[in-house]
């Protein structure tokens, strides 16, 4: 850090001093912007070392076994987050099976179909939905949003779908499909206004030599658009998906925190994020807080293996297609 | 107000001490000469239950007196954990330090009681009124997934002249840590032998059934939206949102509903030695007319501090909380005020 000391000034001017004055500030511009870069990864260092650091005792104590149990009972100290984990990816991957497709519906329709003078507002009103906190979102969910599921959507979907499990037991209203539904429109706008600004992309000619070939509307954005920016789809879910795990706020109001796994979606369930905010400023324990610590480590790992996993993929679209990652 | 002069005084002298004392880390900052009113700084943390009335206390007192206090109400966890790391002047809590704890600071610490906290058991059952009627058994059977209709008879039992549904029982409890979940498993760990053993108290436990609500709040409009939920909320809170309060069988016998009169009740009836650490649990207090599911709440202050500037600012501020003026306030905002013995037995607590 000591790198970025002030610029001396500058020796009293003969006239080959320009050329290297200009050379020196160079250098030091150089070294600050290095600096800054070097940021990121010492930050990062430093986050994954209080992580573990903070975990130590949890980890000395449960070692692996701590994501494969499921007791958490901070009077006897004993902690295992499966549980926890698997509230995280399952209600992750509830929100992207109900954004995905009605996200890319909206994308599609904005850049593809709709009028003209409907593109800009709804793109306005989009990037709208994203700025709303999420705290506002789990106060909707709780007033509007549970009270509705718990009264209608629950009900239809027992008596139509009731045969699979997912869809039986007693129903609450706080649930792991509410959390799933919350998240679903809060990631929503990430994933519409990426998907648009990739499909945007999208040269025309692509649209034009299909149309052109007696393609009808559908075929050219199926066969033409779509493929072309599959690279850049798979980055609007991924961010979506990013979005979702670290939610934190809206879900724990919403997904009912009982540290369990059930197959029905109607069941209350817990997340890594949820369970961290509800009970680390009252954790007293040392080894509470350990774990506690520990599910942020295995929370932090979670995100990395996701994002890890998303680059791949991404990678491997984009040998494929031409474009569309570019856009991202 | 035969008071005011000496306090004023007091807080003379406590501006002095905290201007004259200089060691690191004191509670007392220099202030510039412009602001000679401003005097001593402290700062503590802990616990969110009575930190409405501390806001309030800690106002006043600073207009009165000059000297800051600045509370932060992160929790009692947190204010367990910052007191005995050192990081504040004083903590508050509403469970009481374990002996481990307590020997983690060397057993440097006090436990000064400043008001009393209660916790309703309150339920949302349509056609049933606010009247219902528990005992702790009952309660923790309900808890713990045993109980599991309304209709069973053991709350028959209790509440004979109420037509009961048979709808299931959906509790709902606090998913976050909270000094109200410790005084409700407290006395649950009291009424019932197999709760003590399965589950224990704690500030937040491993709930055998039932849905997690983020605070006060979040119980509340679970339990307002759906009919056939029981949960509990901290006593003011209730109050305030004109939610029913069950009654409660006390160990007298009696069916008590919570009041601050019950409240009070309940404190004045702990048995307190003159040695006493305050740490005493007044659940299931045994005077007829108490409530039992009452609670001191704690401020955490350090025993012979080396610092005597701050041991003497906070005793001053100690001693004006337990003046009949300052527990007026507590009162006001629906706080149960300290019974007199208790009174006596802290200022002489704080004069050592």
């Amino acid at each position: 850090m000591t790198a970025t000391t002030e610029p001396a000034r500058p020796p009293a001017s003969p006239p080959t001093a320009s050329l290297e004055r200009a050379d020196y500030g160079d250098r030091v511009f150089k070294g600050v912007l290095t600096l800054a870069a070097l940021s990121v990864p010492i930050l990062l260092g430093f986050l994954v070392y209080e992580l573990w650091d903070g975990a130590a005792l949890a980890i000395a104590r449960y070692g692996f076994g701590f994501v494969t149990t499921s007791t958490w009972d901070p009077v006897a100290e004993d902690f295992g987050a499966l549980p926890l984990i698997f509230g995280t990816l399952a209600s992750s991957l509830l929100a992207l099976l109900i954004a995905v497709p009605l996200s890319l519906g909206v994308a599609i329709y904005l850049t593809e179909f709709a009028p003209k003078s409907l593109r800009q507002p709804v793109a306005f009103l989009i990037g709208l939905l994203a700025a709303i906190p999420s705290v506002v979102y789990g106060l909707w969910g709780i007033f509007v949003l549970v009270p509705l599921l718990r009264a209608h959507v629950f009900p239809f979907l027992r008596d139509t779908l009731g045969f699979l499990p997912f869809f039986q037991g007693p129903i609450y209203g706080p649930s792991m499909l509410a959390a799933g539904i919350i998240l679903a429109i809060m990631v929503m706008p990430y994933i519409m206004s990426v998907g648009r600004e990739v499909l945007l992309a999208v040269p025309n000619t692509q649209r034009e030599a299909a149309l052109a070939l007696g393609a009808t509307r559908w075929e050219a954005v199926t066969t033409a658009v779509l493929p072309y920016a599959r690279s850049g789809i798979v980055g609007a879910v991924i961010l979506g998906l990013g979005r979702a795990l670290g939610e934190t706020m809206a879900v724990t109001m919403l997904i009912g925190n009982r540290h369990e796994i059930a197959a029905s979606l109607f069941a209350p369930g817990y997340t890594m994020a949820a369970a961290i905010a509800n009970e680390f400023s009252e954790a007293v324990g040392d080894l509470h807080l350990s774990a506690l610590a520990y599910v942020a480590f295995l929370l932090f790992l979670v995100t990395v293996i996701v994002n890890a996993g998303a680059r791949l993929l991404i990678w491997r679209v984009a040998r494929g297609s031409g474009a569309g990652s570019s856009a991202l | 107000m035969p008071g005011t002069g000496s306090r004023c005084l007091a807080g003379l002298i406590v501006l002095a001490m905290g201007c004259g004392g200089d060691q690191p880390g004191a509670g007392g900052k220099h202030r510039g000469a412009s602001a000679p009113a401003s005097g001593a700084t402290l700062t503590g943390a802990g616990a969110t239950f009575p930190a409405p009335l501390y806001t309030k206390w800690f106002d006043v007192y600073a207009r009165e007196t000059g000297v800051r206090i600045n509370y932060q109400s992160i929790g009692s966890g947190g204010g367990i954990r910052q007191f005995t790391e050192g990081t504040v002047d004083f903590g508050a809590t509403d469970g009481p330090m374990t002996d481990e704890q307590i020997a983690a600071v060397n057993g440097k610490v006090l436990h000064l009681p400043t008001v009393l906290g209660a916790v309703s058991v309150t339920y949302n059952l349509p056609g049933v009124g606010t009247e219902l009627a528990f005992d702790g058994r009952v309660l923790a059977d309900i808890f713990l997934g045993r109980i599991t209709r309304w209709s069973d008879q053991r709350i028959g039992a209790l509440n004979p002249n109420v037509p009961l549904p048979t709808d299931d029982i959906v509790v709902v409890r606090r998913s976050d840590g909270s000094g109200t979940t410790y005084i409700f498993t407290d006395y649950l760990s009291k009424a019932s032998a197999e709760w003590s053993r399965r589950v224990g108290k704690g500030t937040s436990v491993n709930w055998p059934v039932g849905l997690g609500g983020k605070g006060n709040e979040g119980v509340t409009q679970q339990i307002k939206q759906s009919p056939g939920t029981i949960g509990y909320v901290e006593l003011i809170y209730a109050l305030s949102n004109k939610l029913p309060s069950a009654k409660i069988l006390n160990a007298a016998g009696t069916l008590v509903q919570p009041t601050l009169k019950s409240v009070a009740a309940a404190a004045a009836s702990a048995e307190l030695p003159p040695g006493t650490d305050f740490r005493v649990s007044i659940t299931n207090a045994p005077a007829p007319e108490s409530y039992p599911i009452s609670s001191f709440t704690w401020l955490l202050v350090r025993k012979e501090d080396p610092d005597t500037a701050r041991a003497r600012t906070i005793a001053g501020f100690v001693r004006w909380m337990l003046e009949p003026a300052a527990q007026r306030m507590a009162a006001d905002l629906h706080y149960a005020p300290l019974p007199v013995p208790v009174i006596e037995l802290v200022r002489l607590k704080t004069k050592q």
